[in-house]
């Protein structure tokens, strides 16, 4: 079996040293190959996710332990089934996992696939504007710092993207909240819209739960509140991810630069500017499109952050708030299925990866 | 003049000094203009950041649980002058005091997490490396697994899992650094792998089987030796995260109690409602040493990134002897000092 020897490597982000093994094949079968490479990871994932949040004990204890007294204490994990050995309980749980339950919260009997069905549309609405920041600050200016290699503006950029990664996102929420919605009273300081306008969004028929959509059709003020709602905690998040391209375009567009074909337009007497603009910059946004995979990744870590500073009814939001409540059987609900979620936005990005960049050996 | 061979001790051809082939000190010899000028900010920052943590209890005007001194409590978010210079925070502890503080609970939480999971890390990526089979591909799909993972929320399991979510000071130091260990040890392991599988094929290795040296023994001598080259550069980019991770953990409310210990992430926590108010100091200190810190450390770990890249490397001075006629470095003066240290501690040795 060449494939299987050859898998590990398939999953390895293309950031780091790839010893690409050809094992021959088309892109078809290593579709078929990568899909099916999601279910071990999701398996370990929900596993040790599963074995940690066991070890300190049964859920119901450390949601309820002051609460409730010994009695209905045991009444409770009896009934939930916790008081059975954990093998039992874990096989139970796989299946509950690849049946889509992911469990039910306790502190609010609320299911935790239902918990995404009404904040997933906020997290991924967050995640979007956060990458259109990124993209619109990341990729100009990385290519502004490799046209200005080794020179001034450089030197700055690459200190601002150091900048981006070294702020945490709630940090640099909690100082554009300070200047623009507290000091200069531009923006609001948190949600996701206006009362007003979340109560004309939820009485529109078949809400998508994505604002950013209901908005527009609910009519022009509904939309620039939400847009307003959508600035700080996007620039929030987004500079995160803006650091990281901003990075990688300018290393991946001084490297193209050196390329034989760039150096035969040079000689054509192209100039330098249209080098980087025209000649250089396509290749260097290939590696773009595979670092979203692992964006994806931090994106939702930053999102948990994020949501919190703003109060934005998301995931990340509904996450925190069953931590500080010390619902374990909600929060681990939502990180396996986050899980679910990263392991499958990972093999999406691999796929358009491996057919867009010619390079990429499967 | 430099020799690659080993020289003994005793030979009177000179061989580069052993300090000069430190990790750090090796690449401040080898950098040049902007890059060193990076660097060296960097290892300012981080000096700085050392030396407070070391001596924050006599630097800190105040304990970080402190809330009251000789002319009674301290008072809540007082802004910052007279005796509280940053001012308190809603809780009334000093701000300046908590900060100091605060960067002693940080270096302890890098220490830990680095150590531990350098050690696993690197245990496991030889031995996954150099043994292969099917040891080898189970713990790639698990590292891979952990890897494309967010950080922050298995760092938030692995917390729940230490302490419960309930943390005295040590208990707290570790149970961050544990759970930073959790999502650093795939990053340890793919690297070292990486090496080892590359090692493994030197002939060097093959010449040790040969005269029929012991496998841990080629493993440790051979193989570790010569996989550590990378790890410098992890360990920067790994402290950083774990200033961060530490920080979103406290951010979450899972750090340290304030009785227990200073810690910005929490600090931050509880600072958030100030914000809307316009009360400003209790965040903005705290979050600044998260920044600085954090970039003093990324500083550092780019510059070395970039110095070992060879697509962004510009000029290199070259390694051993000691550039005697390079007076073209972009740092004016530059050149004079090092070649002054470097005849200095050649004089003393």
């Amino acid at each position: 079996m060449s494939s299987v020897a050859a898998l590990p490597t398939q999953q390895e982000p293309p950031a780091s040293k790839k010893k690409a093994k050809p094992s021959g094949g088309n892109l078809w079968r290593y579709i078929v190959v990568r899909f099916l490479l999601i279910f071990p990871t999701i398996f370990i994932l929900v596993t040790m996710v599963f074995l940690l949040m066991r070890t300190i004990g049964d859920p119901i204890t450390a949601a309820l332990g002051g609460r409730l007294t010994p009695d209905q204490l045991q009444e409770r994990i009896h009934s939930a089934g916790y008081d059975r050995p954990v093998i039992v309980q874990y096989f139970e749980y796989l299946g509950q996992v690849f049946t889509g339950n992911f469990g039910t919260a306790i502190t609010d009997g609320q299911p935790v696939s239902e918990i995404l069905v009404k904040y997933g549309a906020a997290t991924l609405e967050l995640a979007f504007y956060a990458l259109i920041v990124a993209f619109i600050v990341g990729i100009p200016l990385g290519m502004v710092a490799a046209y200005f290699r080794d020179k001034a503006p450089d030197a700055f950029l690459r200190v601002f993207a150091i900048l981006c990664y070294a702020t945490p996102v709630f940090f640099a929420g909690l100082l554009l909240k300070l200047v623009f919605s507290v000091g200069l009273g531009w923006l609001p300081v948190a949600g996701r819209a206006s009362t007003r306008t979340e109560l004309d969004i939820t009485s529109i028929d078949n809400p998508t739960g994505i604002y950013l959509i209901d908005a527009a059709r609910v009519g022009p003020d509904a939309l620039s509140d939400v847009l307003q709602h959508a600035i700080l905690p996007g620039i929030a998040l987004g500079l995160l991810t803006a650091g990281v391209f901003l990075r990688l375009v300018r290393t991946n567009v001084i490297g193209t630069l050196s390329m034989d074909y760039v150096d035969a337009a040079r000689s054509r007497g192209v100039s330098e500017f249209r080098l980087v603009t025209k000649h250089a910059y396509k290749p260097a946004l290939i590696p773009i499109i595979t670092v979203i995979g692992l964006q994806i990744a931090l994106l939702l870590g930053g999102a948990v952050l994020t949501e919190s500073t703003f109060e934005w009814k998301g995931l990340g939001y509904e996450l925190a708030q069953y931590l500080s409540a010390r619902d374990f059987v909600a929060v681990q609900g939502i990180v396996a299925l986050l899980a679910v979620i990263v392991a499958l936005s990972n093999f999406i990005v691999d796929i358009i990866a491996a057919a867009i960049d010619p390079r990429v050996k499967y | 003049m430099t020799t690659t061979t080993p020289v003994p001790a005793s030979s009177n051809k000179p061989r580069v000094p052993l300090w000069k082939r430190l990790p750090i000190v090796h690449q401040l010899r080898q950098s040049v203009g902007l890059q060193r000028g990076m660097l060296i900010a960097g290892l300012i920052i981080v000096g700085v950041f050392l030396l407070t943590a070391l001596f924050a209890p006599l630097l800190a005007p105040y304990g970080f649980s402190q809330l009251s001194d000789e002319n009674g409590n301290f008072g809540a978010q007082v802004p910052p002058g007279g005796n509280h210079i940053l001012g308190t925070t809603v809780g009334g502890y000093d701000v300046l005091s908590r900060v100091l503080w605060g960067s002693q609970t940080a270096l302890a939480v890098i220490v830990v997490a680095v150590i531990l999971s350098i050690f696993a890390g690197v245990a496991l990526g030889l031995i996954s490396g150099y043994i292969g089979g099917w040891l080898d591909r189970v713990l790639v799909v698990v590292a891979d697994a952990v890897y494309a993972f967010p950080t922050l929320l298995l760092a938030i399991v692995a917390a729940i899992a230490i302490s419960g979510g309930q943390s005295n000071l040590w208990g707290g130091v570790f149970a961050a650094a544990i759970s930073i260990t959790v999502v650093f040890i795939p990053q340890y392991f793919r690297v070292i792998r990486a090496e080892t599988v590359r090692i493994k094929a030197e002939a060097y290795v093959e010449s040790a089987k040969v005269i029929g040296s012991s496998t841990p023994r080629i493993m440790v001598r051979h193989v570790l030796r010569n996989a550590t080259r990378t790890l410098p550069l992890i360990f920067t980019l790994n402290a950083s995260e774990a200033i961060l991770t530490l920080a979103g953990l406290g951010f979450l409310g899972f750090g340290i109690e304030p009785s227990s210990a200073a810690e910005w992430g929490y600090d931050l926590n509880k600072s958030l409602s100030d914000v809307t108010s316009g009360i400003w100091w209790t965040s903005v200190f705290p979050g600044a040493a998260i920044v600085l810190v954090v970039m003093g450390i990324t500083l550092v770990g780019e510059s070395l990134n970039d110095l070992a890249d060879p697509r962004l490397r510009t000029r290199r001075r070259s390694d051993g002897t000691p550039p005697l006629t390079a007076t073209t470095t972009a740092v004016p003066g530059g050149d004079l000092d090092d070649a002054a240290n470097i005849s200095g501690l050649e004089a003393r040795s």
